[in-house]
């Protein structure tokens, strides 16, 4: 594979697919779906194509020589400018064991997301425009390995992502994609900040050996690059580089979402489309998560273990929390998008750990989540297809009246549950394992674990509410799923069982690198 | 036979009822026959583990085989080193006595389920569900670490959840397996922490390891207050699935399952699963995890037992007598008397099925009447089922030549011995009378249902023998509680097979952490009793057993447990036939003069009431408050933040509209004013200019006046 | 009797400078306006003649009176004529009222 650009492919082949659906016109609407669904299909191969020929054995993380599928030109480099030295931006691309797992969670999404979003009524030439340049940025993050290209397109995705919420969303449409945009828009700047002032403070030497200052990810978690005088250098006294790190997790944890940072995600679930939140909720999360992982922790090692007893205690407030929050929910929807904030809380628990079991539970979590999540926000849209409500009191005995679907539902149901032999439950049991040995964040481990019980109770109520019990007369029309909603339905529930009984299948992608970062974090600057 | 063919062996009778099951819940509903297929599946699980059990106990007697393989490999972990997390299967003589239990209780409940749910519209989704849930006990019981066990532990969960609400129209049915599944999520919670604190410690789920790590005295974080609670701890899964209490509550309401169900599940198998974890665990129990297993099973079993007393549904009585004889059990194994609460395990899984099938029986046969005030002398119309009923109550209350009696009286003889080696009265105390009450309650279920005139005369007309298919399980169960199958010898189980199959593990735990009766010391000091080896199944090279000194006390109580036993049995007996048969005691005016404790009883002691108020709608709330203060405060605030910024913006708005470029356009505006003045002057007629120019003319004179 | 010297002279060229001074300011009609600037030059042309008479310029200010005479019949006929177009194209010849360079 050397030398094949399989990662700009990746990322670009949807800008190139958004230009033709551009081009095409207007009427020629099926055109604008077979395309998009050509170029997720090609995404997909890709990503497996990747996975195939991924090496399972490269550590990743810090080490440019371990990563795969490097790509790296310089972008802009203009040599001399004023004060700067040399003014040098990479497109640097590259994997590793974090972000294999997520690309190919992402391809799979947007592939699914795809199915659920032709019957899209409303210009569906824009919504699918937009859709593309949504999957070119999400793409993008996951791969750059430079913090400019990657806040480039960290950025990017607010874009597609608010038009998509405001134009194609539900009655309150306009409020959610402000309040998304905005809060995003938030941590933007946070990180944006931070980005300068790890610019400004660290160095790496060119090809012509000079010194310049540096975007490049990689570099940047070398300690020895930092100057010492610079403002987040490890060796200033003052404590900027706190205040740089909190930044930066809030830009994450806008993202995640965190409590208190979450309230922008119901409303952006409630009013956007099924396959938008199917997209938010799969893989844009997962960004937070992701960016923290693969930027704040290896950047600020020494804060990172300062504070893990915060983050893991942030996990638990998310599990317990969104649960909470979940269950006195009336809103089909909202209940799941609680839901979700419940489940990203094991992932910020599992990574506070800082263990190879826990973070590598977080990053499974993660994909499961993706995949699990994509299932329940596909049922409630399939529901709302048909029914026109989502609330929770308005259903009844569905089960008779859908079986087919209600199978769908209960496997999605247990797997969110934490049922074992679903693929959910391995990736929380990794994540306890991991956030139990760890001495400090122990106790607090012990009442995240309310949250397995409490994610029971809501799931089952849930599922009692809408498909038990008898059905109600105006139901008696609904019809079961068709074929389009099952091929959405069945690879997630393939994924879902399969992964169950063997993680490995992913698993073994990321423990490499997984090792790796927590070594590189036990021993750096200790 | 080989020792990995009988690995191989087993797992296939594992598989065997997934496949089951997959293929009938996915084409059941096309291929109306393929219950059949399931009802195979499991006959050939049940004629694999006779054979498996058969090579087993004849060539492998007292080998451990186990087989593990790598699930999940974590590569190379800092500060650990390399971490893999294992699963595997291990055989003993308990695990293969439990293959065969299961698969013959499910084998039979599989039969008697044809007839029993003829006409159910999901009646193959029935035998899908029942397939499951072979799958995941068998898995709890070929398991050889604690994850496995988890695992289907909470598969079993499912299977119970969808078997209780299997008829989920009905709201108290899916309520009931809410509840059930949600009551074990809370035991399961406290077992996977202690789960966690023996992996945290030993890297390892497997039995074997652990123990060998306890054995070399390593304990977890280096106390042995961690090692009792890891043992409390994972014993909270078994209250949780065993119904003990606290979270007994679930398993009277499961009894809204089909009738077959509740035989296999609640009676039988699953609730056994937590006595089977204990007794896994048993080795690494300290004195003081020990004490408290043994409290919580005694207070169970006296408490269901009272309340067992004046239920009136049929299935409750036999819910809470379930209960009641899982504490029972447990207790057992609290008090060390490990091999006969396996033993009581097993018996009661015969008895209790059977009990279960028999109402089945009779509930099917009266049109889903399950209440005994409408029953009475069904005898007559249902022979078969009465007999049979009439043997497994002898059984349940510890009448001689039944199995019952072997094992509850060498469990009761257990608990003596334990009250005299330590002093705990109180526990032997609480079984004698929990003795005295079963035999009164099961006779007063039987007298009710079977005995007397019928008291609904329309049902009982109706009434009728039930087809072979089901008789015939209830004849296979009754003839297994006969004393034979188990002992030559009907008063002594000592002398029979299964003692010499089932012995207790040796302890593991430090010196320190043990009961007195177990420390190795007194190996010396008592010198041999029992001329049994007692070779711990689990590790070899046992040079002390610990159950020496206990084994004698036992052997001391042995024959007073017994009579007192029977005598208290007989008691209970003759209190029914008083009351309910010769009605010498009129029950109703005995309720009368004790009603509050008869109400206490009749409503279950209030616990579900108790828990509903103190917990479900607390919790409830708590989630509304959160979901308000998730709107209100929270999104309040972010609310509220977008409005200051909106004022703030505004405000902005206004000074710059008003202050900034209010300067600004006041400057426009003077300079507009000064032009609109001397705009005036600018007539555009010539005229007008020269009269300026004029009087400019002579002003300028007068001003540069020469003089 | 007084003898006629510069004062009575300048007296009445002062008159009559202020008498056209005034036409031209006052009168709306055009031809008036034009007969205004006539004074004011005859004014003029007797100061000229009358300083030129009075000290001893030569005959400097009777040429320039001269000079000032034809002067101001070249101006009255192009005047005239444009008046006459004003009158063509407005249909009057008062001042105030045109203010167009087109109709």
């Amino acid at each position: 594979m050397q030398g094949f650009p399989l990662l700009t492919l990746l990322t670009f082949i949807p800008i190139f697919g958004m230009i033709i659906v551009l081009l095409l016109p207007k009427s020629a609407e099926n055109n604008v779906k077979y395309t998009t669904l050509a170029v997720t299909s090609i995404q997909l191969v890709l990503a497996i194509v990747m996975i195939l020929n991924f090496d399972y054995s490269a550590g990743g993380v810090f080490e440019v020589s371990s990563f795969q599928f490097i790509e790296k030109v310089a972008w802009i480099q203009i040599p001399d400018v004023a004060f700067l030295g040399t003014l040098k931006i990479d497109y640097f691309l590259g994997v590793d064991g974090l972000s294999a797992p997520l690309v190919l969670l992402s391809t799979i999404i947007f592939f699914i997301a795809t199915f659920s979003s032709w019957t899209i009524k409303k210009s569906p030439k824009g919504y699918f425009a937009m859709y593309l340049l949504l999957n070119a940025a999400t793409m993008g993050v996951f791969v750059s390995l430079d913090f400019f290209l990657f806040f480039v397109f960290w950025e990017v995705m607010l874009l597609p992502m608010y038009f998509l919420i405001g134009i194609w969303g539900g009655p309150r449409k306009e409020y959610a994609a402000i309040k998304f945009f905005i809060y995003t828009m938030l941590g933007g700047v946070f990180m944006l900040i931070t980005m300068i002032g790890l610019y400004f403070s660290a160095t790496e030497v060119l090809a012509d050996g000079t010194q310049a200052y540096t975007f490049n990810l990689l570099a940047l978690m070398n300690q020895n690059n930092y100057l010492t005088d610079g403002i987040l250098s490890p060796s200033n006294p003052d404590n900027w580089r706190f205040m740089a790190y909190i930044g930066l997790f809030v830009a994450f944890a806008v993202k995640i979402p965190m409590f208190p940072f979450h309230t922008w995600l119901p409303d952006a679930h409630v009013e956007a489309p099924t396959p938008i939140s199917v997209v938010l909720a799969g893989v844009l999360l997962k960004l937070g998560t992701y960016g923290i992982l693969r930027i704040s922790f290896p950047i600020f090692p020494d804060i990172t273990r300062e504070l893990m007893w915060y983050i893991g205690l942030f996990g638990v407030i998310n599990i317990v929390y969104g649960a909470l929050a979940a269950m006195a929910q009336k809103d089909y929807k909202k209940l799941i998008a609680y839901s979700s904030i419940s489940h990203m809380g094991y992932v910020l628990l599992g990574m506070a750990s800082l263990s190879s079991v826990g973070i590598n539970g977080a990053i499974f979590q993660m994909f499961n989540h993706g995949t699990i999540t994509a299932m329940l926000f596909l049922i409630v849209g399939i529901i709302y297809d048909r029914a026109h409500t989502r609330g929770l009191n308005d259903f009844g005995g569905l089960a008779n009246q859908m079986p087919i679907y209600t199978g769908f539902v209960t496997v999605a149901f247990f797997a969110a549950v934490g049922l074992p032999g679903l693929s959910g439950w391995v990736s929380e049991a990794l994540v306890f394992v991991g956030a139990f040995g760890v001495e400090s964040i122990r106790t607090i481990t012990m009442i995240g674990m309310l949250g397995i019980l409490l994610g029971a109770g809501y799931m089952l109520w849930t599922l009692q509410r809408v498909y038990l019990g008898t059905l109600p007369e105006k139901w008696k029309e609904l019809k079961d799923v068709d074929a389009r909603e099952l091929a959405m339905l069945v690879p997630l529930t393939i994924i879902v069982v399969v992964l169950g009984i063997f993680p490995s299948f992913v698993l073994n992608i990321m423990t490499t690198s997984v090792n790796s970062l927590v070594d590189f974090l036990s021993t750096t600057l200790n | 036979m080989s020792e990995s063919s009988l690995i191989s062996l087993a797992v296939t009778i594992l598989l065997l009822p997934l496949v089951g099951f997959f293929i009938v819940l996915l084409f059941g509903k096309r291929f109306e026959h393929l219950y059949k297929l399931e009802v195979g599946i499991i006959s050939v699980a049940l004629l694999l583990s006779i054979y498996a059990g058969f090579v087993k106990l004849t060539s492998y007697v007292n080998d451990t085989i186990i087989a593990q393989f790598t699930w999940i490999d974590l590569g190379n972990v800092p500060t650990i080193g390399h971490l893999t997390v294992n699963l595997g299967i291990m055989i003993d003589n308990v695990t293969i006595i439990m293959l065969f239990v299961v698969t013959l209780i499910s084998a039979l409940v599989h039969y008697f389920s044809i007839a029993y749910m003829k006409g159910d519209i999901r009646f193959s989704r029935y035998f899908a569900y029942l397939g499951i849930f072979t799958f995941s006990m068998l898995g709890i019981v070929i398991a050889d670490n604690l994850l496995m066990i988890y695992i289907f532990w909470e598969l079993v969960g499912l299977s119970s959840y969808l078997l209780i609400g299997f008829w989920y129209e009905k709201k108290s049915a899916s309520d009931a397996g809410m509840k059930a599944f949600l009551t074990n999520r809370i035991g399961d919670i406290g077992m996977f922490i202690g789960i966690l604190i023996l992996f945290t410690n030993y890297h390892t789920f497997s039995f074997t390891e652990i123990f060998n790590h306890i054995s070399n005295g390593v304990v977890p974080f280096g106390s042995n207050g961690w090692l009792t609670a890891a043992g409390i701890l994972v014993f909270m899964g078994a209250i949780g699935k065993s119904a003990q209490m606290p979270l007994h509550v679930w398993l009277p309401d499961a009894m809204e399952g089909p009738t077959p169900v509740s035989a296999l599940i609640h009676a039988a198998t699953m609730v056994a699963a937590g006595v089977y974890l204990v007794a896994r665990i048993f080795a690494m129990l300290t004195a003081d995890a020990m004490l408290v297993i043994a409290v919580v099973g005694a207070v169970t079993s006296i408490f269901a037992a009272s309340i067992a007393l004046t239920q009136n549904d049929i299935k409750k009585v036999l819910a809470y007598s379930t209960v009641s004889q899982l504490g029972y059990m447990v207790m057992a194994l609290g008090v060390g008397a490990y091999t006969f609460a396996f033993f009581h395990l097993v018996t009661h899984a015969f008895f209790k099925g059977l009990l279960f099938l028999g109402s089945g029986s009779v509930i099917h046969s009266m049109h889903h009447e399950q209440d005994m005030r409408n029953m009475g002398g069904l005898k007559r119309k249902m022979p078969i089922t009465y007999i049979t009923f009439l043997i497994a109550t002898l059984a349940i209350s510890g009448i001689p030549f039944t199995s019952g009696f072997l094992s509850k009286d060498g469990l009761l003889a257990g608990t003596w011995a334990f009250g005299n080696l330590t002093g705990h009265y109180l526990i032997p105390i609480i079984g004698f009378t929990v003795a005295l009450m079963t035999a009164f309650y099961m006779f007063r279920l039987v007298i009710m249902t079977f005995h007397g005139e019928p008291r609904n005369q329309h049902k009982y007309d109706h009434a009728h023998e039930s087809p072979k298919l089901m008789t015939i399980p209830l004849i296979i169960l009754a003839s297994l509680s006969i004393f034979i199958f188990y002992t030559p010898n009907p008063v002594a189980p000592a002398d029979g097979w299964f003692y010499n199959w089932v012995k207790a593990p040796q302890t593991v735990v430090p010196e320190e952490a043990r009961f007195e009766f177990m420390k190795s010391e007194s190996h010396e000091i008592e010198g041999t009793v029992n001329n049994d080896s007692h070779g711990g199944s689990g590790s070899g090279s046992a040079t002390i057993t610990h159950s020496e000194m206990y084994e004698h006390a036992m052997h001391a109580v042995h024959y007073p447990a017994m009579i007192l036993s029977i005598i208290l049995a007989g008691l209970g007996i003759l209190f029914a036939f008083l009351m309910y048969h010769w009605k010498k005691i009129d029950a109703d005016k005995l309720a009368e003069k004790l009603k509050p404790l008869y109400n206490l009883s009749y409503n279950k002691w209030y616990v579900d009431e108790i828990y509903s108020f103190l917990f479900i709608e607390r919790l409830l709330d708590f989630s509304r408050f959160i979901s308000w203060f998730d709107a209100t405060i929270v999104d309040g605030i972010v609310n509220y933040s977008a409005t200051f910024t909106r004022g703030v913006a505004n405000i902005t708005g206004w000074f710059d509209t008003y202050i900034v470029d209010g300067l600004v356009n006041f400057t426009a505006f003077v300079s507009g004013f000064v032009g609109l003045s001397f705009r005036k002057m600018q007539t555009g007629k010539v005229q007008t200019y020269i009269v300026y120019v004029v009087f400019s003319v002579i002003i300028i004179l007068l001003v540069l006046r020469p003089f | 009797m007084v003898e006629v010297g510069l004062t009575h002279f300048l007296v009445v060229s002062a008159f009559l400078f202020a008498f056209g001074l005034y036409a031209i300011i006052t009168r709306k009609n055009a031809i008036l306006v034009l007969m205004g600037v006539e004074l004011v030059l005859n004014a003029a042309n007797i100061n000229f003649v009358a300083f030129s008479r009075y000290s001893n310029y030569g005959l400097n200010g009777q040429l320039m009176a001269l000079f000032v005479i034809v002067l101001a019949a070249a101006e009255a006929a192009i005047a005239l004529a444009i008046v006459l177009n004003i009158y063509k194209t407005f249909g009057h010849v008062n001042v105030d009222e045109i203010d167009n360079l087109k109709e």
